[in-house]
């Protein structure tokens, strides 16, 4: 101990205080505070590099998200408005068959029905045409055969043989 | 635990170290010549220990047989009783025994172990008594550009130099280049190794200038230690002891309500021993805690420049039982080996002094919950507690 004392040199001492208070006020000053605020920056620029990355990284994931929602969602559409298209299709060849079928009945009704009268017409026509033509050659016999007597004697004779027969 | 742990085992080598002072203290040995006797060893290991006046590369003997010295000499600056006295060291002539007397204003010193004494008025040689202690003058205040002064300032300056660069680097540049890259990791280091984790993330950044320019100092002044150049500042008590009262006053400036409560009135514990567990505390505090950080760092440092120089002097004190090429052999591996472990150890030394600095700073800064507090404790609870 006493040796310790001995070596000790209070004048090292003072000038060794004074020396490392200069070093200490000189270095905190001129060195460690510009270094350590750069590098504090540094850190948080790097932090927030990183969390904008992320950031980024996941509204990219979101964005991809959502694309794909929308992808899914366009081609479900799609797919129904596919759908819907052959069913209307097929429903409106089915109407346009059904409204054929219906029209084509109506017309062939009505064609039968014009037919219809028109036979009966042409019948009625015929008919009276031809009740006109007996008439008319049944007027020309009959005023021929009944220009002699004989003759009207003799036809009202099978006239008559006819009508009992009936 | 292990910090005591160290500690003591610290206080040990240092017990060691100044038995051994004492023992090759009583030789006195003149400076010169051949080195080749155990006690001439000693002496020079003793001499190279303190602080020195001159600064020596080295020194030979020329063919006429007249010591030379090759370095510069150094201001003296002297508090004597007649006021400031300056000159330069070169007056001693390399005298360190007391038989160079320098005159100046009217008053005599004399260079005893690098330490300088003011002679009696009249006096005109030191008289010794029978331990070597000068009897007819006294120690004055030695303010002088020593040895280890040159070393603290070119150590400072570089320390500047470095940093500040480091510094403007940032301005221009997000990383640093060039040897700012080799500095950056060890700011970083210090800071979230050393003052972050023991502070505490809410004050580490007022301390964190003191802890960094501590430990760089405290290492580059270990590591030119151990170069040729033969600087011993952290070597020097006067050294580590103002580091360590630095960090003293610092601890004790910003201790807060909480640290001096627990000091000098420790809560949860029965009123009767507060008092006991205050003065405990309060030479734990004051005096312990520093002393342990002074004398670690000057026991550090002195063990290793002792075994250093001690290894090197095997080339000559064993000379002659195992020849030249087998002493010389055996001390070149054994010292090469030592400076390993001792470049290890400059780290090491400057690491902890710093680590403790922060570690006591961040008890006085601490902030405790207040709910386990100020209630007193049942032992029972404690035990509950516990199970």
């Amino acid at each position: 101990m006493e040796t310790l004392l001995n070596d000790f040199s209070p004048g090292l001492f003072a000038v060794q205080t004074v020396l490392l208070l200069l070093l200490i006020f000189l270095m905190v000053k001129f060195a460690w505070k510009p270094i350590i605020s750069s590098l504090t920056e540094r850190e948080e620029g790097i932090q927030g590099a990183l969390d904008a990355a992320e950031k980024a990284r996941r509204e990219m994931a979101n964005l991809q998200a959502d694309n794909q929602k929308l992808l899914q969602e366009a081609r479900l559409e799609r797919e129904t408005m596919i759908k819907e298209a052959r069913e209307l299709k097929t429903k409106m060849i089915a109407e346009a068959e059904a409204e054929a079928q219906v029209q084509a009945n109506k017309m062939i009704i009505q064609a039968q029905a014009a037919i219809e009268s028109e036979k009966k017409a042409a019948m009625a026509e015929l008919k009276s045409q031809v009740a006109g033509l007996s008439l008319e050659i049944a007027e020309k016999v009959v005023r021929k055969e009944l220009s002699n007597k004989d003759k009207q004697l003799e036809l009202v004779e099978s006239m008559l043989g006819e009508a009992t027969l009936n | 635990m292990r910090i005591f742990q160290q500690s003591f085992k610290f206080l040990a080598l240092t017990v060691l170290v100044f038995l051994s002072t004492t023992i090759y203290a009583q030789s006195s040995h003149e400076d010169g010549g051949q080195i080749d006797t155990r006690e001439e060893v000693d002496a020079y290991i003793s001499h190279h220990l303190q602080d020195s006046h001159d600064f020596t590369f080295f020194s030979y003997t020329s063919d006429e047989g007249e010591r030379k010295h090759a370095g510069f000499p150094l201001p003296m600056i002297l508090w004597s009783s007649d006021g400031l006295v300056t000159f330069m060291s070169s007056e001693f002539h390399h005298n360190d025994d007391g038989h160079v007397i320098v005159e100046k204003n009217g008053l005599k010193f004399a260079k005893i172990h690098s330490k300088i004494y003011e002679l009696e008025a009249g006096a005109t040689a030191v008289n010794f008594d029978a331990e070597h202690h000068a009897t007819n003058g006294a120690r004055v205040l030695d303010f002088s550009i020593t040895k280890s002064v040159v070393g603290i300032l070119v150590i400072g300056l570089l320390m500047f130099f470095w940093f500040v660069r480091l510094a403007k680097q940032y301005k221009t540049k997000k990383i640093p280049t060039g040897f700012g890259r080799v500095l950056e990791p060890l700011v970083l280091y210090v800071r979230d190794e050393i003052a972050r984790p023991n502070i505490g993330e809410k004050h580490y950044r007022k301390f964190t200038g003191y802890l960094l320019t501590v430990f760089f100092f405290i290492w580059l002044l270990n590591m030119v230690g151990l170069t040729p150049l033969g600087f011993n500042v952290t070597g020097q008590i006067a050294v580590t002891a103002c580091l360590a009262i630095f960090t003293l006053i610092i601890y004790a400036v910003s201790g807060n309500k909480d640290f001096w409560m627990h000091i000098l009135w420790m809560p949860g514990v029965p009123i009767l021993i507060r008092p006991i567990l205050a003065v405990i505390e309060l030479v734990g505090t004051f005096i312990i805690k520093p002393f342990s950080l002074l004398v670690r760092l000057f026991a550090n440092i002195t063990a290793g420049h002792t075994v250093i120089m001690a290894l090197i002097a095997i080339m000559f004190v064993m000379k002659d039982t195992l020849g030249v090429a087998g002493a010389t052999g055996l001390s070149f591996i054994l010292s090469v080996l030592i400076m390993f472990i001792e470049v290890l150890v400059a780290f090491l030394q400057a690491y902890i002094f710093t680590m403790l600095s922060a570690l006591f700073i961040g008890m006085a800064v601490a902030e405790h919950d207040h709910e386990h507090d100020h209630k007193v404790v049942d032992a029972e609870d404690v035990r509950s507690d516990f199970v």
